[in-house]
């Protein structure tokens, strides 16, 4: 894989690897493991033993707005779970699901980082904290609507 | 005159919608004189977005400003009147030591982190012997702010003493406790402190090789880090007489796991993250055979200030067993949540109630330590913050997260919670910690569902200290803790739960129904226009069969007429 060329064949590498084909490609196919195990000259098991070993790692396609809602302690005790509930009915789909326009992704994560905004979520990495139903479906809307869908 | 203007800009800064304010103070100012810059987090996280104007005199903050005519008025003119005012209770309680930086400098930019005293300490440690310096952390008292609380000194001493080829020195920036943002908020705001502190353990160890292990869910305290990281090779500051020292980031990839050091140095190799057991320490053989030292990066933080200040000095601040001062991140149910730095031996009740802003009496407990730790209740708040009386208690020091939980909250789900936490992240190695903690998982979950018995409880209380004992790494060793230490001191609701089938706190929907009181209800059908399940009848009657709890009517309703009410009570 002409992506992965400037990275030096070291096993301490592997995670790097598969990190910078996700950060292209959005996910891991079949295909990227057999890649990567052939740059690294290790079997694809091993591959995919520390590729699903990471909850970072996906190996399908997410949505173009990927959502995650955090359920670390501080969104918990806030109310993480009816956030999660106000996603689940507006976007109709459940936690690792992505809808069907293939617009929205959702996952629930522990910990933002921005435990005094609880309940946050994040949306493609864009943090919006100290959320109601209404200030999330708005944000909700407001990428549903974005010109370039 | 005004000279600069800071936003703050650290990742809560930005949540709270500090970007916009950035943009709209560029667009809106064009005179050359005033620089706009990005800074860090202050820790009055609830104030954001935070602005501070800096005049040749003064310097004045505007807490929650908006990018509005309004505020741009404001803050040209200096208007003291509308300037931020920094609560007595709480300046008079924290101590600004490892934090002194953060918010107040651009963290990326090396020259105001030199002209602030930057890298004098590591200028001092060059002219030290190793060991001297190791004396001086020994002094100091420094203990692991990673959570464990290992003598800091006395872990480096072992690494000097080692004979090797190479040897190799870890940031635990992991930061894995969720509810936990001590670490993000430094490496945001202060990167260079982390890498001085490294720097100077490098130094006394005879480290060559620096690796941190940042948390994969966050991405601009890997950015700043990696620049500052630049700048120190720019700078050569990583250049010693002999050596010349690597530092290079790793990102994890989500795993809780990962923050325990074996786990981390297998994860560094490119394996899946399992511990393994010690010893060997990785003092001994660590990353790829090596010696390795792991501290945590508030650890790495406090070594500038150890070597400023000498061993001797920085023992003066804190209780007998507990020196020099802790990060908490202070979230949950309080006013003013954020990042504090406390000396050791304030007590809980000081940081929750007077830093805080909590109410008293509308407390019930606090959660310390993550998933790992305990819950105090509100009666032992008069206990001091050092790492031997809150283990007394149950609880650990942990590496910062501090909850708050209001009186409104069920202990039982917050055990529940975080053993579904824990099971999630076990890596399966050990069988009690993989199917132990799932067993108690599923035992509370009987219990929030109001179908649990006390033969249930006993099993908690009898399975607890075995997970305990049949783990292999701190996550099973901890990991029943959480509920141990809500069965001690909040056991009648384990109980209201199994016998009354109640949840004092509401809170567990299976246990309760929401009911609309008709008498102050005003038939403004705000509620039936909001539930997204139709569970709202014309004639304003909750149909408690199809009603999620979602709790969406309660809020929506203005005059309160909705409730949650114990199951089967209001209803028939
Ligand atoms: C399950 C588990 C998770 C841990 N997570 C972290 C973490 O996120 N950050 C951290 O600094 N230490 C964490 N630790 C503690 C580390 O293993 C280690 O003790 C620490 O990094 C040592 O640094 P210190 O002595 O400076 O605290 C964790 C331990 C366990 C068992
Ligand atoms: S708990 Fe949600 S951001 Fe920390």
């Amino acid at each position: 894989m002409q992506l992965l060329e400037p990275l030096e064949k070291d096993r301490s590498n592997l995670i790097k690897a598969i990190q910078m084909v996700q950060a292209e490609k959005g996910f891991i196919s079949t295909q990227a493991i057999k890649e990567i195990s052939d740059h690294f000259g290790i079997p694809v098991v091993e591959v995919e033993g520390v590729l699903s070993f990471y909850a970072q790692f996906k190996r399908s396609k997410p949505g173009k707005y990927k959502i995650a809602v955090c359920d670390g302690t501080a969104c918990h005790i806030k109310g993480s779970s009816r956030v999660k509930n106000w996603l689940v009915e507006e976007l109709k789909i459940d936690d690792g699901e992505t809808t069907e326009d293939g617009l929205f992704s959702m996952e629930t994560v522990a910990c933002l980082g921005c435990c005094s905004l609880a309940p946050v979520v994040s949306i493609n990495g864009k943090v919006y904290g100290n959320l109601n139903r209404k200030k999330l479906l708005k944000i909700i809307k407001d990428y549903k609507n974005r010109g370039d869908n | 005159m005004i000279k600069r203007i800071k936003v703050g800009m650290a990742s809560c800064g930005i949540a709270a919608g500090a970007s916009e304010v950035k943009k709209f103070l560029q667009q809106n100012i064009d005179d050359e004189n005033i620089e706009i810059i990005e800074v860090g987090c202050i820790g009055h996280c609830y104030a954001e977005p935070l602005v501070e104007v800096e005049t040749e005199k003064t310097s004045i903050f505007f807490d929650q400003v908006e990018p509005t005519e309004e505020y741009l008025e404001k803050i040209l003119s200096v208007d003291k009147n509308s300037a931020m005012t920094f609560r007595d209770e709480r300046v008079s309680r924290e101590k600004l030591k490892v934090t002194r930086l953060a918010g107040r400098i651009d963290p990326v930019s090396f020259d105001e982190y030199i002209e602030h005293g930057g890298y004098q300490s590591l200028e001092k440690a060059r002219k030290m012997q190793p060991e001297e310096i190791i004396k001086e952390v020994k002094t100091s008292g420094l203990r692991g702010r990673g959570g464990g609380g290992f003598p800091t000194g006395l872990k480096w001493s072992f690494l000097a003493a080692k004979e090797a080829e190479k040897k190799i020195l870890i940031c635990n920036a992991d930061e894995g406790d969720p509810g936990a943002f001590m670490d993000r908020s430094m490496m945001e705001s202060v990167p260079h402190q982390v890498l001085e502190g490294m720097l100077i353990a490098a130094l006394a160890t005879g480290a060559t090789e620096l690796f941190i292990y940042a948390r994969a869910e966050y991405p601009l305290a890997v950015k700043n880090i990696n620049k500052a990281i630049d700048q120190i090779y720019e700078h050569k500051v990583n250049v010693f007489d002999d050596r010349v020292i690597d530092i290079t980031v790793k990102e994890g990839a989500g795993a809780f796991v990962c923050g325990e050091e074996t786990a981390m140095i297998h994860s560094l190799e490119g394996n899946r993250g399992n511990p393994r057991f010690r010893p060997p320490y990785p003092t001994d053989e660590g990353y790829k055979g090596y010696p390795t030292l792991i501290n945590n990066v508030e650890s790495f933080s406090n070594v500038p200030i150890v070597i400023k200040e000498g061993g001797k000095k920085y023992a003066e601040l804190g209780t007998e067993n507990s020196k020099g001062t802790k990060l908490f991140a202070l979230a949950g149910d309080l006013k003013y949540a954020g990042l504090v730095e406390v000396p050791m031996g304030l007590t809980i009740g000081e940081v929750v109630y007077d830093i805080g802003g909590a109410q008293r009496g509308e407390v019930k407990a606090v959660q310390i330590g993550g998933p790992s730790g305990g819950c105090i209740p509100a009666e032992h708040f008069d206990v001091p913050i050092d790492y031997d009386s809150l283990e007394s208690l149950g609880a650990i020091m942990g590496s910062g997260g501090l909850i708050v939980i209001g009186s409104n909250r069920c202990m039982v789900e917050t055990a529940r919670y975080f053993l579904e936490f824990t099971t999630k992240e076990s890596c399966g190695k050990c069988t009690f910690c993989r199917i132990g903690t799932k067993r108690m998982l599923e035992t509370l979950e009987k219990i929030t569902k109001g179908e649990g018995s006390m033969d249930d409880i006993e099993f908690l209380e009898d399975l607890g200290p075995k997970v305990i004992e049949a783990s292999l790494c701190g996550l099973g060793q901890t990991a029943p803790n959480p509920v141990l230490s809500t069965l001690r001191y909040f056991k009648d609701e384990y109980l209201a739960h199994v016998k009354d089938k109640h949840c004092p706190a509401l809170q567990c929907n299976d246990l309760v129904d929401i009911f609309l009181d008709q008498e102050t209800c005003i038939e403004c059908r705000q509620c039936i226009k909001n539930c997204p399940v139709d569970a709202i009848s014309d004639d304003f009657v909750v149909d408690n069969d199809i009603c999620t709890r979602c709790n969406t009517c309660v809020e929506v309703c203005p005059v309160d007429a909705i409730s949650r009410v114990k199951r089967g009570e209001k209803n028939g």
